[in-house]
């Protein structure tokens, strides 16, 4: 088995640092809704002035790195205790050459690791075998503003008038992007999961996140009120970064899992417009980037 | 675009109105969550006993505190290790984006009333303790822009010292130079708030989305 530390380094790298095209593609096509002269569009600017520097120096595109999410998808064969280990070598190595903040603090004792290595739980691996010989390392960095107004209803929820059907799903997603206002780092992009437990439902708000913008959902229901409730949000006029304006939302991701018949959970990941996510994939002798 | 000097007196903070864009100059502190908590705990409510070297920073803050501005920072810092032969620390601001302002809506006002600070930088706006506060120091909240870390980091021309970092680098505050930082009032010293407008009107339209179906 190959040793990918320096892969993975690089993935880390490009992850901080390198806007995904589809993000930006979006985020230049914002600009041009905001009126000339606004706070709104003054921030968009800015943000894409940012983007290009951060990509040109190799420097962090947010200065909160996040939490470091890798997917990995491997093949028959591999060890995941050795891909773990080369995993949190290289994210040691990518805080000392400062492509990451050190963001590994001990919840009991508020002691930071300055590595970014925390116990098994930071950072977040979650792996998968699958067929065929590809592996392929997914990577996102989800910053702590933008995590800590993510928001879980249960349905249904009489503060908002919201019963357990797709009508329900959509109110209670409206009242999360009002309630966030600028404070996730609007214009965001939304992960809605429906159904699961607490956790399950979480997670699957994360993972939907790993989805291209502009993908259309396979699900035709889902896909028409994923399309709705990007449209519905930006009525809400908090704009970029909260100042006001017609860019709140830049897209919404929606899931479906399986529920107890007792519970019916919405869980809405709200992700902040520096939505870094990359992915590698090894093939043969092979290293291929997004 | 105006510009103002840091520090920064009563009259200038006056001036200063809501959606106003200015640029910064001069020398500023980064602090966040820990260090709130700490000074409002050690020397403002004065619930803890000070430790190791709480008074020896306490000492050497209020003099770059008085008129001066507070960023709620967590910054990327390169040269964490120490130059051979010298042994010289050479940090330098990589990366320095605002964070989230409103988990010190708690501490605020107080620690801007204790220290006399004239401005405080962060993103996502304050509540309206803070919006009080601002009226009586009287001080203002400068807005800038999240996530754009390494565009803001050019403005930070010198790292001149840094206090606590044993909170952490994110958390330690971090005595800086800066020139030309761009940022918007987004609460001024008169009772106005960007916030609380667009707070208002956002839900007046939540209300009739909800209506509806």
């Amino acid at each position: 088995m190959p040793d990918l530390t320096d892969e993975i380094l690089e993935l880390i790298r490009r992850t901080s640092s390198d806007l995904p095209a589809d993000v930006e593609k979006r985020l230049r096509a914002s600009v041009e809704k905001e009126a000339p002269g606004s706070a709104a569009r003054g921030a968009l600017e800015t943000i894409l002035k940012n983007v290009e520097l951060s990509r040109q120096n190799s420097t962090p595109i947010c200065q909160d790195t996040g939490t470091p999410i890798f997917y990995v998808k491997y093949p028959e064969g591999w060890s995941t205790r050795k891909l773990r280990a080369q995993i949190r070598t290289a994210l040691a190595e990518a805080t000392k050459r400062s492509y990451m903040r050190p963001n590994a603090v001990d919840a009991i004792y508020d002691k930071n690791s300055g590595n970014n290595l925390g116990g098994d739980d930071f950072p977040y691996i979650h792996f998968d075998e699958v067929e065929g010989d590809e592996l392929t390392i997914e990577l996102m960095l989800k910053g702590g503003g933008c995590e800590n107004i993510g928001a879980q209803y249960s349905l249904p929820d009489s503060r908002v008038g919201a019963g357990r059907d797709l009508a329900g799903v959509r109110k209670v997603v409206l009242d999360a992007v009002q309630k966030a206002q600028g404070q996730g780092c609007a214009p965001g992009i939304l992960g809605v999961a429906i159904g699961g437990d607490r956790g399950s439902s979480y997670l699957a708000s994360k993972e939907v996140l790993f989805e291209k913008m502009g993908s259309l959902n396979a699900d035709p229901k889902l896909a028409a009120l994923e399309t709705q409730l990007a449209e519905e949000a930006n009525t809400l006029g908090i704009g970029p970064m909260g100042f006001g304006g017609q860019t709140t939302v830049l897209d919404t991701k929606i899931t479906g899992l399986s529920r107890l018949p007792a519970s019916y959970f919405v869980s809405v990941s709200y992700m902040c417009w520096a939505y870094r996510r990359r992915k590698m994939v090894v093939r043969e002798n092979e290293v291929i980037y997004d | 675009m105006r510009e103002v000097a840091i520090p920064i007196s009563d009259d200038v903070i006056k001036s200063l109105k809501v959606g106003e864009p200015v640029t910064l100059t001069g020398v500023m502190v980064t602090g966040r969550d820990t260090v709130h908590k700490w000074l409002v705990e050690t020397f403002i409510k004065k619930t803890r006993a000070p430790q190791g070297d709480d008074l020896q920073v306490y000492e050497a803050l209020k003099p770059l505190l008085a008129g001066g501005v507070i960023y709620h920072c967590g910054p990327v810092v390169s040269g964490m290790e120490a130059k051979p032969p010298t042994g010289t620390m050479e940090y330098k601001f990589v990366a320095a984006g605002p964070t989230t302002s409103i988990r010190e809506e708690p501490y605020q006002a107080d620690v801007m009333k204790h220290f006399n600070i004239k401005g405080v930088i962060g993103k996502g706006g304050m509540g309206p303790k803070t919006l009080k506060g601002c009226q009586e120091v009287p001080f203002v909240y400068f807005h800038a822009i999240g996530g754009a870390a390494s565009y803001i980091a050019q403005s930070v021309t010198k790292v001149l010292d840094v206090y606590k970092l044993d909170f952490g680098v994110p958390e330690a505050l971090w005595v800086i130079e800066v020139k030309d930082f761009p940022v918007v009032v987004t609460m001024d010293a008169h009772g106005q708030s960007l916030h609380a407008v667009v707070e208002e009107q956002s839900n007046k339209v939540l209300q009739e989305l909800l209506a509806k179906a």
